[in-house]
Order: C-alpha cells, then structure tokens, then sequence
C-alpha cells in the first residue's frame, strides 16, 4: 500500500475512479459538488472589500455570490476552504512521489512554451496572468470550470455542463494548435 | 468593556467586518479542507497539474485529461444516481442552461485554458507541484472574477436571458431513465479507452512510465 502511494504516477484511471468516489462523498454526506472557479469570485470580492468596499457593495454579480457589508455571506465557506487546500494535497502527493524516486519537478517556463515562444519568464508569467483572467470570464460566463461542470455537472448529465465540456473542448484544441501548431506535438 | 471594544473593531475596521459574517461554520470549512487534500492529492497523482498533459491533450498527444475526467463522471453518475435509485436522500446540483453562456463561456474558457495550461482547479493544485507560473495565472484569475463581475451586466442581457432552459438534464430533455445515458456513456468510455490504449497515440509525457 505504502509502495502505492509512492508511485510516480497512478493511471489515469484509478485517479479517474477516485475522482467518482470522492464526488459520491460530496454529493452523498456533503450535500456539495465538486467545484473551483466561484472561489476565484470570493477572493475577488474580499480584495475588493478591502480596497473599495463601496464598489464592491454596489456590484450585483460580488454582491450575488458575497453579500454585501449589511449582509454578508461567507466568503471563506466549503469550496474555498477546498481551493485553499488543493496546493496542499499536491504538495503531500509530490512529496511522497519523490521518495519513491521522482526528481524535484520546478517549472518557471514549460517546455513547450520555451520551444515556441523563448525561455523568457516575464513573457510566461505575463501570458499565464492574462491566460487566468481570460480562463475565469469564461468560466463565470458559463457558471462553472472543469471541476463544477466537468466532473460535477458531466455526472449528474446537465445540459449546461455538457454544453460547456463540448465548446471547452474543441476551443482548447483549436487554441492549442494555432499557438504551438502540428509540431509542437514533439515537444510536450 | 470588551464587548463595546469588539462591537466597536467589528463595526469600525473592514477586515474584521469581513472576517465576523464571512466564514461558513467549522463543520463545513473540515470537510471542504479535508475535500480539497484528497482532490489536490489526485489531480497530482494523475499527472495534469503539469502543462505538458494539459497542452499534450488539446495537441491530442496525450489523452490523460479526457481518461480521469471521462472515468470520474461514470464512475461518479453510478454512485450518485445509485444511491438516488436506493431511495437515499441525495440532492442534485445542476447548474442553469443558459446555453449561449455555456458555449461562449466554454469557448473563452478552453483559449484561457490553453495559454494558461490549467484549468482552475489544477492551476490551483500546480502551485503545490512545483509550477511557478501558476502563482501569475491565479493572481489573474482573481482578476479574472473582478472583470468578470463588471462585465456580468452586459452577459447577462446579451448571453444568459435570451436563452434559459432552466435546471434541465440530458435525460429529461430526451424522456428517458438516467440509466441510459450511464450505461451509454459508459459504454463509449470504454469504447474510447480501447481504442486510446491500442492506438497508442497516448503516450504519456510528462511522467513516462516507470
């Protein structure tokens, strides 16, 4: 069992297995589902909070998902009590992965992005912010990511969550391809 | 006096109004943190808090991301509808069909996903695997949900109202038991991971077996 865990990698299918398993939990004890991206709007809406809170109480959308400074919701609640952990569970998983014979993994600039677009870190960095703001519009404009209607919504067959998997898909295929075109295929 | 003290700090400082009204209860913050070590600890065991995988699979190299996200949705409807079926109290969460909004979203989204090489719950997780440019891509995320909810105005007349089917699902829509589309979409996972393993176009990258 202990050999298990450290394993470089398990197949994609048992991670795919427990996946399910975990999404039974949430669903079954937690009367939750697995989901990421409207903590990206709690944490947006606490900064704002701090730096004009006026603005953020006037906003219907923050106002929607934290309150307002009459009534406020909970910012800090499941899901991103759950985000807040995500690093952590990775960290323990790498961790054990290196004792069992895995190099230290530190990636500043992907290998791909390197071969097409320079080793620059600024450029990276600068493409991975504008890459996140660009991920979460669209992810709030669909009402969930990968998490909450990938895995969450794919299970339950809503139409919204298989809507977004199909156009999510085929936009990621077409956008990979015009960035790194049929050659970068060698080099991820 | 201590009392008039914390009134006065709750009243008066902007944090601590924050901190008093915005945390959900503990219970609820347990087993959410508990939740996010086992879903972080997974998606690191699977390989895609790594870009390589995610970009290796819309290249269509690797299809380690359609594998897990494939097998958790069968494996997850069996048990959630199962326990359903057994007469347990299990509520859904379907989220509103607002299909323009899911489709344009979900074509913004798969753009963001691929400059970004995350999605936001890998991208989240990639932070504890050692990536350094996730530490940029959530800092823009978050700045993602602020123009986002400027924005949500205009998206909500232009893209969310015109077309609203409501909660509705694939199996309502079409009048069939659920049990039909588990049972057909475990039937083309299956045909599909067959296909994937034999084709073998599906070498994995980042962590070449040992």
């Amino acid at each position: 069992m202990s050999a298990w865990f450290s394993l470089r990698k398990w197949s994609p299918y048992a991670v795919g297995i427990a996946l399910g398993v975990l999404s039974w939990i949430t669903f079954g004890f937690m009367s939750k589902a697995l989901g990421t991206s409207t903590s990206m709007v709690k944490l947006a809406g606490a900064a704002e909070c701090l730096v004009a809170p006026a603005h953020a109480d006037a906003n219907a959308y923050l106002a929607a998902n934290i309150g307002t400074a009459a009534k406020r919701k909970a910012i800090l609640d499941w899901q991103l009590a759950l985000v807040a952990m995500l690093p952590i569970g990775a960290f323990v998983s790498a961790r054990l992965a290196r004792a069992g014979g895995e190099p230290r993994f530190v990636e500043h600039v992907p290998k791909v992005w390197a071969w097409r677009f320079g080793p620059s870190r600024p450029l990276r960095y600068a493409a991975a912010f504008f890459g996140g703001i660009v991920l979460i519009i669209g992810a709030r404009l669909a009402d969930g990511c990968t998490s909450g209607h990938g895995i969450s919504g794919g299970l339950q067959f809503a139409v919204s969550s298989w809507t977004f998997f199909g156009a999510m898909f085929v936009s990621g295929v077409v956008a990979a391809f015009a960035l790194f075109g049929f050659e970068g295929r060698k080099h991820v | 006096m201590s009392d008039t003290l914390t009134t006065l700090a709750v009243t008066t400082l902007p944090l601590s109004q924050l901190a008093s009204a915005a945390v959900a209860p503990g219970k609820e913050l347990l087993l959410g943190a508990i939740t996010g070590l086992v879903f972080g600890f997974l998606l690191q065991r699977g390989g895609v808090t790594r870009y390589s995988v995610i970009a290796g699979q819309f290249l269509l190299k690797d299809f380690t991301v359609l594998k897990v996200m494939l097998t958790a949705i069968v494996v997850g409807a069996i048990g959630v509808y199962g326990m359903r079926s057994l007469g347990m109290e299990v509520p859904l969460h379907l989220k509103t069909a607002t299909l323009w909004g899911n489709l344009v979203g979900g074509l913004i989204f798969g753009v963001g996903m691929v400059v970004l090489g995350y999605c936001p719950g890998t991208g989240v997780a990639a932070l504890g695997d050692g990536s350094r440019h996730a530490i940029p891509g959530l800092l823009g995320m978050v700045a993602g949900a602020a123009i986002y909810a400027e924005l949500h105005p205009w998206f909500r007349r232009n893209l969310l109202e015109p077309l609203d089917l409501g909660k509705v699902t694939l199996y309502g829509q079409a009048g069939v038991s659920v049990w039909v589309f588990v049972v057909g979409l475990a039937a083309i996972a299956v045909a599909l991971f067959i296909t994937l393993e034999r084709w073998g176009a599906n070498r994995p990258t980042a962590h070449p077996a040992p």
